[in-house]
């Protein structure tokens, strides 16, 4: 596991395109994270400090954190198509098969090094939210701490998922662009159920049901929009804001699912074709 | 004799083209095999099933006594398909030393192999900077990293300048003379007549020949003869019972034997029938010549 981990990581690091998109992907939420939680002077007009808000408070902010940096991960799903789309143009997929790779290792290298990521990314938010947290919130008691903790194991699976689907546009496609097209059809075919679901049921709540199991919306799912619930702290009273945002285990396991369908696919794929 | 590669009965559809129909040889260690084709005649489709990239529609093969999977087992195999494939980004080093990781073997050959190929001096330049012959001594010193029981070679000198083609063929002599097998799969018949002790002949998928290079079509040589008495020598030659076929093109006359006879011993038949030989050379069909006969037979 180590061996096809080292191979993959060598493949990429020495890829100046994929460093680059990684350290993005990596220092860019970091940065974000740390600049909103400092206080900014416009010039001496006003200033704007987030903290003051209250959304750096535990455990609200595992949430607010976790929902925020999963935006990045787009960077690493370029990284995570180009490592597909760069073994096809390059001829050198068929090469290590030659070379004496198998098939199920090829697939399982890029596996683990989307697992090895996700979990590396999952880490530093970990951290960082920990210590802003620290630095801010108004509770700092380990119990209120470590609550809603789950929202990091969201943001892995979610991580873990979303990367899956794109490696299996990956070997689906082979080219790095049309991948990329591709999971922006398939944000437009989940509405296309919805509709479809809207018209059969009748009802927009059934229809989001369905639409919660495709793969998309269900990754989306598993951190909800934090802001309404920024609002409820607000205005504690306005009962109509209430909604449920927290994570269910019925939403990993869809996740969960579609990540090992992902894999298995991009195995059998690889399997059945001639390179 | 000990097997390297045994294929029972390989069969190939793509679609509606059989590309491989039928196929069985072995080969043994110690052997330079060569796979002789036209283009289009299965070679690269039947190296792509045993090197695990093409899948295969019947039949079975397996390598070296068939106790490892394909994939283990191509970590004792050196292989180089078509055109060199390696991460254009990398420099000559990193890319050997990924191929070591990928077989499982130390780095420490990398540098050795390197040399062989003469490339020590660009090994910290990137892949892309290569030319097409460096790139194919790159994907040679790649094959020979783990000091392979078997290289299986598919056209190595195609698209190579006259110098590069002498530098392949240089250095596929020097590891044929250190007793590796070599598998070459060539339409170029030269190279193959060159290098090669055993030949498999395919067209169109199927199997012709296969077998030792010299004992591919029955034959006892031929003689080129010229003399100023060419009408009378004909007459000669076609009354003879070692002669079976005789060709006329300007002055030159072409007898082919039907049974060995030996150029002086020719040569002293002819004078006791009065006729002086300005010209009187024996030789043997080439490879291309065998080739073109065998696959003519069968049109």
């Amino acid at each position: 596991m180590i061996r096809l981990v080292q191979l993959e990581l060598q493949k990429l690091w020495l890829n100046r395109t994929s460093k680059v998109l990684i350290f993005v992907s990596f220092i860019l939420p970091f940065t974000v994270l740390v600049l909103s939680s400092i206080k900014i002077n416009f010039f001496g007009f006003f200033t704007l400090e987030l903290g003051e808000l209250g959304i750096f408070n535990f455990p609200i902010i595992w949430h607010i954190t976790t929902f925020c940096a999963s935006y990045f991960k787009f960077f690493f799903a370029i990284v995570v198509v180009s490592m597909i789309g760069n073994e096809y143009s390059n001829k050198t997929l068929k090469q290590n098969l030659i070379d004496g790779l198998s098939k199920k290792e090829f697939i399982l290298s890029k596996f683990y090094t989307i697992v090895f990521f996700s979990l590396a990314a999952t880490l530093l938010i970990g951290l960082a939210t920990f210590c802003i947290g620290m630095y801010y919130s108004s509770y700092t008691e380990a119990s209120i701490i470590f609550r809603e903790v789950e929202f990091l194991l969201a943001y892995f699976v979610k991580l873990v998922g979303f990367f899956s689907l794109c490696l299996f546009f990956g070997m689906l496609l082979k080219r790095s662009a049309f991948a990329l097209a591709f999971l922006f059809i398939l944000y437009i075919v989940e509405w296309l159920v919805f509709w479809g679901a809207y018209e059969i049921f009748d009802s927009a709540n059934k229809a989001f049901q369905v639409k919660n199991f495709m793969p998309l919306e269900s990754m989306y799912k598993l951190i909800d929009q934090p802001f309404q619930r920024v609002m409820m702290t607000k205005f504690p009273d306005k009962m109509d804001l209430a909604y449920d945002y927290s994570v269910h285990f019925s939403e990993i396991a869809i996740v969960m699912g579609w990540t090992a369908l992902f894999i298995f696919l991009s195995y059998r794929l690889l399997k059945k074709r001639d390179l | 004799m000990e097997n390297i590669l045994t294929i029972n009965n390989l069969t190939k559809k793509f679609g509606y083209l059989t590309a491989v129909k039928d196929l069985s040889f072995t080969i043994q260690k110690g052997n330079v095999y060569g796979i002789l084709g036209p283009n289009g005649s299965g070679k690269s489709t039947t190296l792509g099933i045993v090197l695990n990239v093409v899948n295969k529609t019947n039949g079975d093969f397996h390598w070296f006594d068939g106790n490892v999977d394909t994939h283990d087992a191509l970590k004792k195999v050196g292989a180089i398909i078509e055109r060199p494939n390696f991460y254009p980004y990398m420099t000559a080093e990193q890319n050997l030393n990924l191929v070591c990781k990928i077989k499982g073997v130390t780095t420490d050959k990398v540098q050795e192999k390197l040399e062989v190929v003469g490339l020590l001096d660009r090994k910290n330049s990137k892949f892309r900077t290569y030319s097409l012959g460096m790139k194919q001594r790159l994907a040679i010193a790649s094959a020979l990293l783990n000091d392979p029981e078997i290289l299986i070679l598919d056209e190595p000198t195609n698209g190579l300048d006259p110098q590069g083609i002498h530098q392949i063929r240089q250095i596929i002599k020097d590891i044929a003379s250190d007793g590796t097998t070599i598998l070459l799969a060539s339409h170029l018949l030269d190279e193959v007549e060159k290098v090669c002790s055993h030949v498999v002949v395919l067209r169109k998928g199927e199997k012709l020949y296969s077998g030792r290079v010299d004992e591919m079509i029955n034959s006892h040589g031929f003689f080129e003869l010229k003399t100023d008495k060419q009408s009378e020598l004909i007459s000669i030659l076609e009354n003879h019972k070692l002669f079976d076929k005789i060709k006329t093109e300007d002055d030159l006359i072409t007898a082919f034997l039907t049974e060995p006879m030996s150029a002086s011993d020719f040569n002293k038949l002819m004078f006791d029938k009065g006729i002086v030989l300005s010209h009187l050379v024996k030789r043997k069909e080439s490879l291309e010549e065998q080739f073109l006969q065998l696959t003519d037979n069968l049109n």
